[in-house]
C-alpha cells in the first residue's frame, strides 16, 4: 500500500478500582450467581465510585495516553468520546474531557453514540481526518459506566471502564492497515430516552445480532486483506461477556492463544464502549514488532467495525507509564451488594 | 456556587493551574495576581507566571468526615486532606478509593479527575481534582471475596510465531 500510513500513536486506559463478584449479586436476587457468572464467563466486574462517570473515566484514560506519548494536548485536532452512558443527555462529554486535558479551544469535539461500538466508530472518524491531513492527532475514546436493571442478567456483567487512542500519521505504535464495517437495523438491545435501564431482546442478542455482525465483518476484513486467522498473532472481539467472543473466535478459526490478551471481560465485566478497546490496549501491552492484530467491535442496533493492524518497531520503546491493563485485571477493592447498590445510585433518597 | 463562578475557576479545578512569582519564585494555588511574599506586592504585578502542578503530593494532614456536606451523603465516611505538592502549594482535597484507616500523614497521593458535586438531578455537574493513593504506595489488589474461579491468566510462555 502506497498510501500514507495512519495508526495508533499512543493509548491509555482507566478502570475504576471497585469490583463485585456474580455470587454476591445472585445472593440478593435468590439466584445462583456463581453459576450465572460461569455461564457468562464473567468472574467479577468493575464498579465505578459514586464520583466517577464516563467523563472522569475518559479524562483519566486520555491523560495517560498523552503522558505516555509525550503529546501536547494543544496538538489534538479532534476529540470524540463514544459511550452509551454520557452523563448529560444534552451537553457533550467531549468538551469537559478536552478542557480537563488542556486541549481546548482549537479543536473539534463531539460525542459518539452507537451502543458498544461508538469508540471504534470514533477511531474510524479520526483515521479519515488524519489521512486527509485535516488534523495532526485525533483522539478516540470508548468509555462507559453502564447499568443493568437490578436482578436482570445484564446486572452480572455491566461494568465501567474506558480506553483512549491517539490516532496520527507519525511515530506509530501500530499501523492501521485497513478498516471495515457491517451495519444493519437490528433491534437486539436499546434504551429509550428517559429510561434508567436498557432493554434487550434476550436470546435475540445472539445469533442475528452479535454473531452475524461480528462474523460477517471479521470475514470481510480478512478477505480484503487476503489474510487467514493463522496470520494474526492477536485477535480482539467485542466482549459483552466472556463467552460470546470465545464462540465467534472459534467459529472464525482463531485459537485461545490468539484471544488470550484481547479478552478482558472475564475480569472486568462488560465495559460496553470500552470493551474491545481495553482488549486492544491489553494486546498492545504485550505485543511485539511485526505482530498482526485483528479487532472486531460490535454495537447493538447493530453494527461491527473491524481493524487490521501491524505493530511497529516503536512498541518496545513505548513508555507505558501508569497502570497497565494487567493491573486492572488483577482486581481491586471488593464490594458487597449493599455498597454496590449505594455506589450505583440504586438506593433512592428522600423520595427522589 | 453559581455556574459562572465555578466556570471561571475551571482551569485550576480541572487542570491544577497555579501561579509562580518570577521575582521570588513562590508558588501559589489557586493562582494569584499579586505575590503576597514579595516585600513590595505591587512589584510582582504582571510578573506572576502560570504554573502547572504535577498532581503529585503527600498527605500533610487529614480529617475523616462523618457528617457530610450536601451531595456527599453516599461517600460517608470520607477523607478530606491537606496535600503538600512538590511544587510548594498545599491543596485541600478529598482522598478517594481508600478506607479512612489506610490514610496517614506522608501517604503519597496523585490527583485524579472526579465529579465534585451535582446541582440536583437536573442541574450542572461539577468536576475537578481529588486525590487517589499513588501507585508507588504499591497497594495490592484484593481479589473479591468468595471468588471461586481461576485466577486471572498470568504471563506465561508465548506461542511460537506463525
Ligand atoms: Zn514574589
Amino acid at each position: 500500500m502506497s498510501e500514507e500510513p495512519v495508526g495508533i500513536v499512543s493509548y491509555g486506559a482507566y478502570v475504576p478500582r471497585y469490583r463485585i463478584a456474580p455470587a454476591e449479586i445472585g445472593a440478593v436476587w435468590g439466584a445462583d450467581g456463581e453459576a450465572m457468572g460461569k455461564g457468562l464467563g464473567v468472574f467479577r466486574k468493575s464498579v465505578p465510585a459514586p464520583d466517577e462517570d464516563t467523563i472522569t473515566i475518559s479524562t483519566e484514560a486520555l491523560r495517560q495516553a498523552l503522558a505516555r506519548g509525550r503529546i501536547s494536548p494543544q496538538s489534538i485536532g479532534a476529540l470524540y468520546v463514544g459511550s452509551e452512558s454520557h452523563p448529560y443527555a444534552v451537553k457533550p462529554t467531549a468538551t469537559v474531557v478536552a478542557q480537563a486535558v488542556g486541549a481546548t479551544p482549537y479543536l473539534t469535539a463531539a460525542d459518539f453514540e452507537f451502543a458498544c461500538k461508538a469508540g471504534t466508530a470514533a477511531i474510524q472518524t479520526c483515521m479519515g481526518l488524519v489521512k486527509s491531513r485535516m488534523i495532526t492527532y485525533g483522539v478516540a475514546i470508548g468509555s462507559d459506566t453502564s447499568q443493568g436493571a437490578p436482578g436482570d442478567a445484564l446486572e452480572y456483567s455491566a461494568s465501567a471502564g474506558g480506553a483512549a487512542f491517539i490516532i496520527g500519521r507519525e511515530r506509530l505504535l501500530a499501523e492501521i492497515n485497513a478498516t471495515e464495517s457491517f451495519t444493519t437495523d437490528t433491534p437486539d438491545f436499546w434504551r429509550r430516552e428517559g429510561q434508567r435501564y436498557p432493554s434487550h431482546g434476550g436470546r435475540f442478542t445472539g445469533e442475528p445480532a452479535f454473531f452475524r455482525h461480528v462474523g460477517e465483518c471479521g470475514r470481510r476484513m480478512m478477505e480484503r486483506m487476503e489474510m487467514t486467522p493463522k496470520d494474526y498473532r492477536h485477535v480482539v472481539f467485542h466482549q459483552p461477556n466472556g463467552k460470546f467472543p470465545q464462540r465467534i473466535g472459534k467459529t472464525l478459526g482463531f485459537t485461545d492463544e490468539q484471544m488470550r490478551y484481547g479478552l478482558v471481560t472475564p475480569y472486568l465485566g462488560n465495559t460496553y464502549s470500552g470493551a474491545a478497546l481495553l482488549g486492544l490496549a491489553n494486546v498492545l501491552d504485550h505485543a511485539d514488532p511485526g505482530d498482526r492484530v485483528l479487532v472486531v467491535g460490535y454495537g447493538s442496533g447493530a453494527g461491527s467495525d473491524a481493524f487490521d493492524l501491524t505493530v511497529s518497531d516503536r512498541i518496545h520503546q513505548f513508555d507505558r507509564q501508569g497502570p497497565r491493563i494487567q493491573e486492572f485485571l488483577d482486581g481491586g477493592t471488593p464490594l458487597n451488594y449493599a455498597l454496590y447498590a449505594k455506589f450505583r445510585g440504586k438506593i433512592h433518597l428522600g423520595g427522589s | 456556587m453559581t455556574i459562572a463562578r465555578f466556570w471561571r475557576e475551571t482551569p485550576q479545578r480541572y487542570n491544577l493551574g497555579g501561579s509562580r512569582c518570577s521575582s521570588c519564585g513562590s508558588a501559589f494555588f489557586p493562582p494569584r495576581a499579586v505575590c503576597p511574599t514579595c516585600p513590595e506586592h505591587r512589584r510582582s504585578l504582571g510578573k506572576m507566571e502560570p504554573l502547572q502542578l504535577s498532581g503529585e503530593g503527600e498527605v500533610y494532614s487529614f480529617t475523616v468526615v462523618h457528617d457530610p456536606a450536601e451531595g456527599f451523603e453516599m461517600q460517608v465516611p470520607y477523607v478530606l486532606a491537606l496535600v503538600k505538592t512538590p511544587e510548594g502549594p498545599i491543596l485541600t482535597g478529598q482522598v478517594v478509593d481508600v478506607l479512612p484507616a489506610e490514610v496517614h500523614v506522608g501517604l503519597r497521593v496523585q490527583a485524579t479527575f472526579r465529579k465534585l458535586r451535582e446541582e440536583g438531578k437536573s442541574g450542572v455537574i461539577h468536576y475537578g481534582y481529588k486525590f487517589a493513593v499513588a501507585r508507588e504506595e504499591g497497594r495490592e489488589p484484593v481479589a473479591p471475596e468468595g471468588e471461586s474461579v481461576p485466577e486471572p491468566r498470568r504471563e506465561g510462555p508465548r506461542p511460537a510465531r506463525t
